[in-house]
């Protein structure tokens, strides 16, 4: 026993006495959080468009107005001829020309009726369709009061409530996603390099002629990465919570016992990365294409799983993030127990089970 | 200059050999490609909505008809108590929870006004933005139906009218995986570049053969090119792989001159690279190459408009992105691809890849130490 | 042989030269002189500062004061020019082991600008003499450690450098081997190529022409082997190095 505290004592050390390493662990989580809540968002605002008026007359005029003075658009330039289109779309700063038919004043007012085009650069379908959407909303508004004169009774009306996320904030999406981001990169990617560098160092083999057990050396090896992911996941909660007011509305326990379970799954899986990899780079492929990735995009992190294909929904399952960011939200933002999460808990203990069983496979099946 | 061809030589020989390293390169990011692509979208397909009808009236049955025409909802009928809304709620059996109180009917005929309770769950607040829109489309026609029924004629319709048409350039479908393609080919081509190039010159260092090359009359730059060229061909190849991928699974259709997206590439791998090296020339293992890289990749993947167009970002964070590499690229991909952009399109960012690139490039090798 | 700039006079001078890490000063103000062809020993226990000592001669490390000159050549400033002039086989083995023999051979003889023709006809030659003509498109790592060792060794004479640096070379090897391999450093120092070796086997001292003992970054001894076993009175280097270990107590 004595000697397994020594070596953890060893690797404790050897990680903490990296000053790169230590800044890194704990940077990444502060800086990813408050990239996600204060660059990311979806809002439209100052997108830039051209104008193109055939018409030029007061009506016409008085709606450029109306939708450079709302805040979404700016303006870019005021384009002659549709020849001039092409080239500004192909610059790629302009996303939306408005294009004004001739006599567009004459129309209105003669045949009740004139058209606007809106050409976008639907190379980006979502902002292409918004932009649409909110110079479609400015360009109604305008005819409406101006022609219509009266406001419209609404009979049906809706009493809409935003639950758990009253004020739509974009970090009760983020921060159980970077939570399971995070844990990932330290427990699962550190690991299973740490371990590979050994291997390639040759210095496993010394370690394994050792007096210390198999598993002692692992357990070294992973006891850092252990800490350091609990107080990262303590950062990410805290941070997420006091700048960002993501609230913590189930038991504390459970949110613990939900993270430490986590971990403990991730550890395992680079554990087993590392009985497969026999160099850092190697590890390093296998969890950055196979981990980290699939943890951002097939988790429900940034993308909703019901949106995906099929297969793919059913590939997700496959995710441990999934269920893990599944339950952090129920637990920290509609204040869920265990009655609720224990799918979720089952199933991240059984893959837990899995990795280790089959990397303790492996490990013997190497030293015969 | 004949040594850089020895180099070359050796640097390739060691890719190719690496048996463990092959199927890595090139298989798994167009595998990648495959499931990212298709994971990656942002259109709603599919919301689950549950009306909970406590008047069971005409109105009323006719408006959950509506909803459950809509092709965008996925509509159960249940009479549940508000304690069993809330289950449903908390469950995620249900993303949106509709109620009519009793009497609603009554209420519209008698007071011209009726109240709907909607429910939903925000915590992706813009996919509940987005379906509690709908939900509202849906209804305000319905309105105007039901009160052009009861006031027998469209009164309210203005008497003139503009139309605004859309017209969707480049992309008429708003296919999300057009836009999604090469922005993701632009992150495994990174991964490639980035990652391999500066574990190799680490590693070196880690084994110490380095050492032996370091008491060679070797020149610091061309040591620092024979550390590109391998890895700029690979991603390159990886690069060539993925768009015909995308073309034959996604169909994305590629406008411009390929010539220039290969420049444009490499320009940026070359940028891309000179970082990288740079970093492997100020650490002593990989694992720090790692850790910096990662630290790195995570922050300009985020900002560089993958996921969300650059220009919603804050002022500060737009000037930022002036030094983030993938911004650069990103834009150009979806230029070229989409639009058919070519390199007098897009003098702006070729100059600055290439100055940067040059810069980074030269930090690199100035960095780079033949002492220990 | 190449030319130099120093064709007559010792090849290498170091005058005072000195080596901080900080505060910790591994080498501290050495001076010595070795002549064209010598095989010239540096001994010294583990931490001596022997390795900072050589890796400073090869340019790999720079001085922190003193003087100091290879071939010709400025440790300061002219350190490229003496890499073009020496060979160097480091402690820890550092050939590619994931390259063949051949191509290890072809790389570094690449990198010396040595003609096509020429380095073919070299390595042919070379792997013969080294019993090794079978193992020429194996990869170097699978290649027992003595062998390695052989390899590395002729690698660095391989673009017939003025000047040899040996890092100690046969450590972690049986006696047998290291007798064959002290066999083709004596064949080179025939040819007239400086070696310049470091080690802490006392027994190796005896194979060279002179050898200097350092201790805690000093040199506290400088002469012929026979000269020093004189001077300490004893049959041995072991006996040198223990009495001057002893006296410094």
């Amino acid at each position: 026993m004595n000697q397994l505290l020594g070596f953890v004592k060893k690797e404790f050390t050897h990680i903490f006495r990296d000053s790169r390493t230590m800044i890194i662990l704990f940077g990444i989580p502060i800086i990813q959080l408050m990239l996600f809540g204060y660059v990311i968002t979806t809002e439209i605002k100052d997108a830039r468009i051209a104008i193109l008026d055939h018409s030029n007359d007061n009506v016409t005029r008085e709606l450029t107005n109306k939708i450079l003075s709302s805040g979404y658009f700016r303006l870019e330039d005021n384009l002659q001829n549709e020849h001039q289109i092409d080239p500004i779309f192909k610059k790629g700063d302009v996303k939306q020309v408005i294009v004004y038919e001739k006599d567009f004043a004459q129309k209105l007012e003669r045949e009740g009726k004139a058209n606007i085009q809106v050409i976008a650069d639907a190379s980006d379908p979502n902002t292409a369709q918004m932009l649409y959407n909110y110079t479609n909303g400015i360009v109604q508004d305008y005819t409406k009061k101006k022609y219509a004169g009266f406001a419209i009774p609404v009979q049906i009306k809706s009493e809409v409530r935003m639950l758990y996320n009253e004020n739509m904030v974009g970090a009760f999406m983020y921060v159980p996603g970077t939570m399971a981001l995070i844990l990932m990169l330290i427990s699962a990617m550190m690991t299973s390099i740490t371990i590979a560098r050994e291997k390639e160092m040759g210095t496993m083999e010394i370690l394994l002629v050792s007096p210390l057990k198999a598993s002692h050396i692992i357990l070294g090896k992973v006891a850092p990465y252990l800490l350091l992911s609990i107080i990262d996941a303590v950062v990410v909660v805290l941070l997420g919570n006091m700048v960002f007011g993501v609230p913590i509305r189930g038991s504390i326990v459970v949110l613990a016992f939900l993270v430490v379970l986590y971990i403990t799954m991730a550890l395992s899986l680079g554990i087993l990365i590392s009985t497969v990899a026999n160099s850092q780079q190697v590890a390093l492929f296998i969890s950055g294409f196979a981990l980290m990735l699939p943890t951002m995009l097939l988790s429900g992190f940034i993308f909703p799983i019901e949106n995906m294909p099929v297969p793919l929904q059913i590939l997700s399952n496959l995710m441990p993030p999934r269920w893990f960011i599944d339950a952090l939200k129920q637990v920290m933002l509609k204040g869920n127990g265990l009655e609720y999460i224990w799918p979720n808990i089952l199933i991240l203990c059984t893959m837990t089970v899995f990795f280790l069983a089959l990397s303790i496979k492996k490990f013997r099946f190497r030293l015969e | 200059m004949r040594t850089i061809l020895y180099l070359l030589q050796k640097e390739f020989i060691q890719v190719f050999r690496n048996k463990a390293m092959l199927p890595i390169i090139f298989i798994m990011p167009l595998v990648q490609m495959l499931i990212l692509v298709y994971a990656a979208t942002m259109e709603l397909k599919k919301v689950d909505l549950t009306v909970v009808d406590l008047d069971l009236s005409e109105t009323t049955t006719r408006l959950t008809a509506k909803f459950e025409a809509s092709s965008f909802f996925h509509l159960t009928r249940a009479q549940l108590s508000s304690s069993e809304t809330d289950q449903m709620l908390l469950k995620g059996k249900s993303d949106l929870v509709v109620t009519f109180p009793q009497g609603f009917e009554k209420d519209l005929k008698r007071n011209n006004e009726a109240t709907v309770q909607i429910l939903v769950d925000a915590i992706n607040g813009s996919a509940a933005e987005l379906s509690n829109a709908y939900l509202q489309t849906v209804i305000g026609s319905f309105n105007q139906k039901i009160r052009a029924e009861m006031m027998g004629v469209p009164k309210f319709t203005p008497p003139q009218q503009v139309s605004v048409i859309p017209s969707y350039w480049y992309n008429p479908e708003l296919n999300f995986k057009f836009y999604m393609a090469p922005g993701i080919l632009v992150i495994l081509v990174t991964i490639i570049g980035l990652f391999l190039s500066s574990l190799n010159l680490v590693r070196e260092k880690e084994m110490g053969t380095i050492e032996q090359l370091n008491v060679t009359p070797i020149k610091k730059y061309h040591f620092i090119i024979g550390k590109m060229m391998p890895f700029l061909f690979i991603a390159l190849l990886d690069l060539t792989f993925g768009l015909l991928v995308a073309k034959i699974f996604f169909g994305l259709p590629f406008r411009g001159n390929i010539l220039t997206l290969y420049v444009f590439t490499s320009l940026y791998l070359f940028l891309v690279m000179s970082i990288g090296l740079f970093v492997s020339a100020i650490s002593d293992t990989q694992q720090q190459v790692l850790f910096v890289s990662f630290f790195f990749l995570i922050v300009f993947i985020i900002m560089s408009g993958l996921f969300t167009p650059v220009e919603s970002m804050p002022v500060w964070a737009q000037n930022l992105d002036k030094i983030n590499p993938l911004y650069y690229l990103i834009r150009i991909i979806r230029n070229v691809v989409l639009k058919g952009s070519g390199l007098l399109d897009m003098t702006r960012e070729l100059i600055s890849i290439t100055f940067y690139g040059l810069a980074m490039f030269s930090l690199a090798v100035w960095r780079y130490r033949k002492t220990v | 042989m190449k030319e130099t700039k120093a064709a007559t006079g010792p090849i290498i001078q170091v005058k005072e030269l000195v080596k901080q890490f900080g505060a910790f000063t591994a080498v501290d103000h050495i001076t010595f002189e070795v002549q064209k062809g010598e095989i010239f020993g540096f001994l010294g226990a583990n931490g001596a500062g022997k390795t900072t000592a050589i890796r400073m001669l090869c340019g790999l490390l720079e001085p922190t004061s003193g003087a100091l000159q290879v071939a010709g050549y400025d440790g300061y400033h002219q350190r490229e020019a003496i890499k073009r002039n020496i060979g160097y086989m480091s402690q820890k083995f550092s050939l590619y082991e994931d390259l063949t023999v051949y191509e290890n051979f072809r790389l570094y003889g690449g990198i010396y600008d040595i003609p096509r023709k020429e380095r073919i006809r070299k390595t042919d030659e070379l792997l013969k003499k080294l019993h090794l003509e079978e193992s020429r498109d194996k990869l170097v790592g699978g290649l027992p450690l003595g062998w390695k060792q052989k390899l590395a060794f002729s690698l660095a004479l391989f673009h017939q450098p003025a000047v040899v640096f040996l890092d100690e070379p046969s450590g972690g090897v049986d006696p047998l081997t290291r007798r064959t391999f002290w066999d083709l450093i004596y064949e080179a120092a025939h040819h007239g190529i400086t070696i310049f070796v470091t080690t802490h086997y006392m027994d190796e001292a005896e194979y060279c022409n002179r050898v200097a003992i350092m201790s805690e970054g000093k040199i506290v001894a400088l002469d012929t082997p026979a000269a020093l076993k004189a001077k300490y009175q004893t049959e041995s280097m072991d006996g040198v190095f223990l009495k001057i270990a002893r006296n410094k107590e």
